[in-house]
């Protein structure tokens, strides 16, 4: 195996991950990450030096935001409650926060993960998203406080419940 | 050394917990974290979140990979997404199995291939009543059947074993076909429904399975390397026609070249 494809092949787990959160659905993510090697392997011979960690980043960034267009033709339907009451600790917490970055925008959806999750530096979002730095900041401030609010009404809205 | 008497602003919070602060700027930051309890909350609320996102998605990373993402697999058949493509199409008909899918997928179905489905038709239907003489080299001679349209028709014909779906071969002929010569093959059941499976030259190197019907019979083609598949049959049950072109399909990629 060339070099360049055990870079490539190194990376999946982390693409998996990234694309999981980023798409929710465990097939359309590994869709999504599968179309991304594809693309890569196929442009091997057009990569020519350079991260592979955030080329792969961006192809997959890229595929989920024109899947997202082709999607946004179609009604979107949303689970109201996919609560169970009986979940508790971290188990409960991480459908929270999977509930809470869906409710983000793309792009700030996007770079909250590439920052928090996968930890790339601003200067590689910005160059995966095609904007400068201060976007990228902004992008992640609204994220944080967004995400933020959505964990701590939720958790009102239970103990009020409660 | 900066001035510790500059307020740290909330880009320079955001850079603190992501480690894009330089060096110098921490201890300002931390000072001023000490004297302002809310700006404290706020780190600390992003620093939990952090450790959500980990908690929730870093179990992903620890996976085994699934086969179909394995690069050796990916170098291999570059080819996939195009499986998948039929997969999805296949999987739309049966599910959606409606009139409307049908028509649009009759109606987007690029003029070429229509016209092999046409022949096609044509074919079937002209040679699915002849009970004496319905092909030219009977099923028995299998061997001998694929090799001469292989010849005749210049791309690798092979008769499927259509067995598992209570289909026997009864034979093929050559046929004339608007792109050159054509082959033409017919399965029959125990019950005498007979499907027949026409195959020529195509432009298109490889497009969707599609669906189209006409009177009494219903097709499903699509192309692959270069060559059109059509399968026809005067049944009418569309899950059984989906059954057979799938296992079709699955013969021609395992054995085409």
């Amino acid at each position: 195996m060339t070099a360049f494809r055990q870079s490539v092949e190194a990376m999946i787990p982390a693409l998996r991950r990234y694309a999981r959160a980023l798409a929710r659905d465990a097939d359309i993510a590994d869709d999504l990450v599968q179309d991304t090697l594809v693309r890569a392997l196929r442009s091997e011979r057009l990569f020519l030096g350079g991260d592979v960690r955030s080329w792969l980043y961006t192809i997959l960034t890229n595929l989920n935001k024109n899947r997202r267009r082709s999607l946004a033709r179609r009604p979107q339907f949303m689970p109201l409650l996919d609560n169970n009451p009986d979940a508790s600790g971290t188990e409960a917490e991480g459908r929270d926060i999977a509930r809470a970055l869906s409710t983000l925008v793309e792009e700030q959806r996007s770079v909250l993960l590439l920052v928090m999750l996968e930890g790339l530096s601003y200067r590689e979002v910005a160059d995966i998203q095609g904007v400068p730095i201060g976007t990228v900041m902004s992008r992640l401030a609204r994220a944080r406080a967004h995400v933020k609010a959505s964990l701590e009404g939720e958790r009102t809205a239970l103990r009020r419940v409660k | 050394m900066t001035d510790p008497h500059i307020p740290v602003t909330e880009d320079e919070l955001h850079a603190y917990v992501d480690n894009e602060l330089p060096a110098e700027r921490r201890g300002d930051v931390e000072a001023w974290l000490a004297a302002h309890p809310d700006d404290a909350a706020r780190v600390r609320s992003w620093r939990t979140m952090a450790e959500a996102l980990h908690v929730r998605y870093d179990g992903i990373v620890d996976e085994a990979v699934p086969r179909r993402l394995e690069i050796e697999r990916l170098v291999r058949q570059p080819r996939k997404w195009f499986y998948g493509a039929i997969a999805a199409t296949l999987a739309a008909f049966i599910v959606g199995g409606g009139v409307g899918w049908m028509a649009r997928g009759a109606a987007a179905a690029p003029s070429a291939l229509q016209s092999f489905t046409t022949d096609a038709l044509d074919a079937h239907r002209l040679y699915v009543v002849e009970v004496r003489h319905p092909v030219e080299v009977p099923g028995s001679e299998r061997a001998h059947l694929q090799a001469w349209l292989t010849k005749r028709c210049g791309w690798l014909v092979r008769a499927p074993e259509l067995t598992a779906a209570g289909l026997k071969l009864v034979g093929g002929r050559l046929l004339p076909g608007a792109t050159g010569p054509a082959s033409f093959m017919m399965y029959e059941s125990a019950s005498g429904e007979r499907f027949t499976i026409y195959t020529a030259k195509s432009e298109a190197e490889a497009t969707q399975m599609r669906f189209s019907s006409e009177g009494k019979e219903s097709a499903l083609f699509w192309a692959d390397r270069g060559v059109a598949y059509v399968v026809v049959s005067s049944v009418g049950d569309r899950g059984r026609l989906t059954q057979i072109a799938q296992s079709v399909y699955d013969q021609m990629e395992k054995t085409g070249g």
